[in-house]
């Protein structure tokens, strides 16, 4: 099917839905690279026109990806509650923008297996910036494991102790630093620099420990590949969340080794491990933009619309967190600052309205055009709009992955400023080891405090 | 500027000498103190003035000790298209390819800018040099210089010019500790378009003194060639003890 468009005199015609959701996504590299973005400024208006008249019916029955070749599509199809959706279910997409915007939070929450991910992508399509933050801001997406993620108010982050040779005492090091300034209470997740199981185990093991020794009411994740935690957990080790980078399309699944079966298998083997106290979402998944473009495996769709495919792959498995990473991937998918503020911005939204607790790693890369200021802006935006946690590392500057995110004191910062807490449970445990003043600061401790231990004993 | 108070001061030199993380930096409110900021931001200073400063060939050139050049530019025009479409990085300029003089190569030598042109001024032509000196008997094809390069511009060269081998010497994206990086990709008769980074032995991190030094990476690389030559392969089926997946990653 075609879809056409009248602008200033000039007739636009795409002649898919596809065609239609990529020349009427906000401009950005990654889609220029993959040929796909619209020609002109105007003809993206025009393209937005004419989506805007799209009948949310219309992505029931045509997908972006065909149906028999593709598994992600065949989950986002046959999973699509007709139910949830009946509210909206005779509206266009321009109309489904204006009911989210004026609907509530039990209405949005309710309406979220109704959806699909195209839907999601194309309604973003058509809404500015503040748009993407005043609706993601209704919804709060509440998970557990050891700490709660998601409640109005609250901000949590995630403690990433990254070393790029996994020296146990440089990562003991860096651990104690972030929790010496309040971090961790979303994940303390670590990227292995070998991918060892050996080297795995000992990274998990390590963390294991130290949450143990002082009760520390979060958990922990290595980031391996999916299969090796399989294997981890099938001896023993202890693994508290599975951590897997997925994407929107079956091809660019296969590229990270991924399949949902094997999705299925470590989902049950790390809900079996009953190692949650206060709650049972035991998946952390990370996406981001241009990953199957990147992958050759993008089938003609925008980086933006299969990006929230990935999200039907994420929400069948009820994870603990998902994490955007948005500035990554580098400028041929992202140029500028401006981009990634939208990419983040469309990632959030979407991923919050589809009933996902979506954090954020805010980031770039050194030959993107964009600077720490960037990272405060975005940081702002985006726990305005109320993220359910952020990507934290030593001084913005991460040493093993070669990019800079947000800092653990940019957390502070935004607790400061907009009144946000940490995780209940981890806000009471940074108390009880006297690390909060009396306001509910972050406050300065000696090199004696018992949790200097962490550091001192392996550096020793 | 004050110092700012640090939590556990006396704690943190030891754990620093562990990791080079920016940890115990102290707050002043919530935020970093005025140096650690500026820290931060000279790091990436150095980093972004390194990927955008302008490819200079007569620098390289100056350095080959009268090794005979030829200048070539892909068919990205500019840095910003260069950042934005790796794929136009890959390809030769289309007037360009006019100028490769066409032999009986054994290797040609690519100094290509890639992410960082200033690693490729400070280290290429030395790399050049000093791998040239351990390839006895080698027809060594003139040194192309390579501007908006990426590493498979040099198969795209190679082929045109029929040598055997090519080993590009490319600026690695910056990071915050270093900015200078260079890196090394050899290629056992590259064919464009069908060559994949599998069919590539690396080198990274030559940056003496603190990275690799030309001595230790030139004489691995010309064993490498070596070995490559003999066996009519590179990549995964030449082993090497270098790590070729995580160097593969950072291909600029």
């Amino acid at each position: 099917m075609s879809y056409l468009s009248t602008l200033g005199g000039e007739r636009f015609r795409f002649g898919s839905l596809a065609r239609l959701l990529a020349a009427a996504s906000p401009e950005r590299s990654g889609d220029r690279l993959a040929g796909l973005a619209a020609a002109s400024a105007q003809e993206r208006v025009a393209a937005r026109w004419a989506l805007a008249e799209v009948p949310l019916a219309t992505f029931l029955t045509e997908p972006v990806i065909p149906y028999e070749t593709d598994d992600v599509t065949r989950l986002i199809l046959d999973t699509h509650d007709a139910d949830a959706f009946a509210p909206v279910a005779g509206m266009t997409v321009g109309e489904l923008r204006e009911w989210l915007l004026a609907a509530d939070g039990p209405a949005l929450a309710a309406l979220a297996p109704g959806l699909t991910p195209e839907m999601a992508a194309a309604v973003s399509k058509l809404m500015s910036n503040a748009d993407l933050v005043a609706v993601a801001r209704k919804v709060r997406v509440v998970t557990a494991f050891r700490s709660t993620i998601g409640l109005p108010g609250r901000l949590a982050t995630r403690l990433q102790p990254n070393h790029p040779t996994d020296d146990p005492a440089g990562v003991a090091a860096a651990l104690l630093d972030g929790l010496l300034l309040g971090s961790g209470d979303a994940v303390i997740g670590i990227n292995p620099a070998t991918d060892s199981p050996k080297a795995v185990r000992g990274l998990l093991e390590l963390v294991d420990g130290v949450i143990g020794r002082y009760s520390i009411p979060t958990q922990s994740s290595v980031l391996c590949h999916i299969s090796m935690s399989v294997q981890l957990m099938a001896q023993g080790a202890p693994v508290d969340l599975v951590f897997q980078s997925i994407a929107g399309t079956q091809a660019a699944n296969a590229s990270f080794g991924v399949t949902l079966g094997l999705l299925d298998e470590a989902y049950e083997a790390a809900r079996a491990l009953g190692r949650g106290t206060v709650g049972d979402n035991v998946m952390y998944f990370e996406t981001g933009q241009g990953s199957a473009l990147s992958a050759d495996a993008h089938h003609g769709v925008d980086q933006q619309t299969v990006e929230a495919r990935a999200y039907a792959v994420a929400r069948r498995y009820r994870p603990l967190l998902v994490n955007t990473v948005v500035g990554f991937i580098g400028p041929e998918y992202l140029y500028d600052g401006r981009q990634i503020l939208r990419a983040a911005l469309e990632d959030h939204f979407c991923g919050k309205i589809l009933g996902l607790p979506m954090g954020l790693d805010i980031c770039y890369t050194n030959h993107a055009d964009a600077d720490d200021d960037d990272v405060a802006t975005m940081l702002t935006m985006l726990a305005v709009a109320g993220a359910s946690f952020v990507i934290c590392t030593p001084g913005g500057d991460d040493i093993m992955l070669n990019y800079q995110s947000a800092s653990y004191h940019d957390a502070l910062y935004l607790r400061e400023v907009l009144g946000l807490r940490p995780a209940p449970e981890f806000e009471a445990w940074l108390e009880s080891v006297g690390l909060l003043d009396e306001r509910g600061a972050i406050k300065d401790v000696s090199g004696a405090h018992p949790l200097t231990a962490i550091g001192r004993e392996l550096a020793a | 500027m004050s110092e700012v108070t640090l939590p556990g001061g006396e704690l943190w030199p030891a754990l620093r000498a562990r990791t080079q993380a920016r940890i115990g930096l102290g707050r002043a409110g919530s935020a970093l103190p005025t140096r650690h900021r500026l820290a931060l931001q000279a790091a990436h200073a150095a980093a972004r003035d390194a990927v955008h400063s302008p490819f200079e060939p007569d620098t390289v050139a100056a350095g080959l000790a009268g090794l005979a050049t030829v200048r070539v530019r892909s068919a990205a025009g500019d840095r910003p298209t260069y950042l934005q479409r790796p794929d136009l990085g890959r390809r030769l300029h289309p007037t360009d390819r006019a100028h490769l003089p066409v032999g009986d190569w054994d290797v040609v030598f690519v100094v290509a800018d890639g992410l960082s042109s200033r690693a490729v001024h400070e280290h290429a032509a030395a790399m050049v040099r000093e791998t040239a000196a351990r390839l006895p008997g080698w027809r060594v094809a003139p040194v192309v210089l390579a501007e908006q390069a990426r590493v498979a511009l040099g198969d795209d060269i190679a082929h045109a010019m029929g040598a055997a081998m090519v080993v590009v010497l490319i600026g690695e994206r910056p990071g915050m500790s270093a900015a200078d990086s260079l890196g090394a990709y050899l290629t056992y008769r590259p064919t464009p378009g069908v060559t994949t980074d599998a069919d590539r032995n690396c080198l990274s991190n030559i940056r003496p003194p603190l990275g690799l030094t030309y001595e230790a990476a030139a004489g691995k690389l010309a064993g490498l060639m070596g070995k490559g030559r003999e066996l009519g392969v590179t990549g995964v089926g030449l082993k090497d003890e270098s790590d070729h997946a995580n160097v593969i990653d950072w291909l600029p």
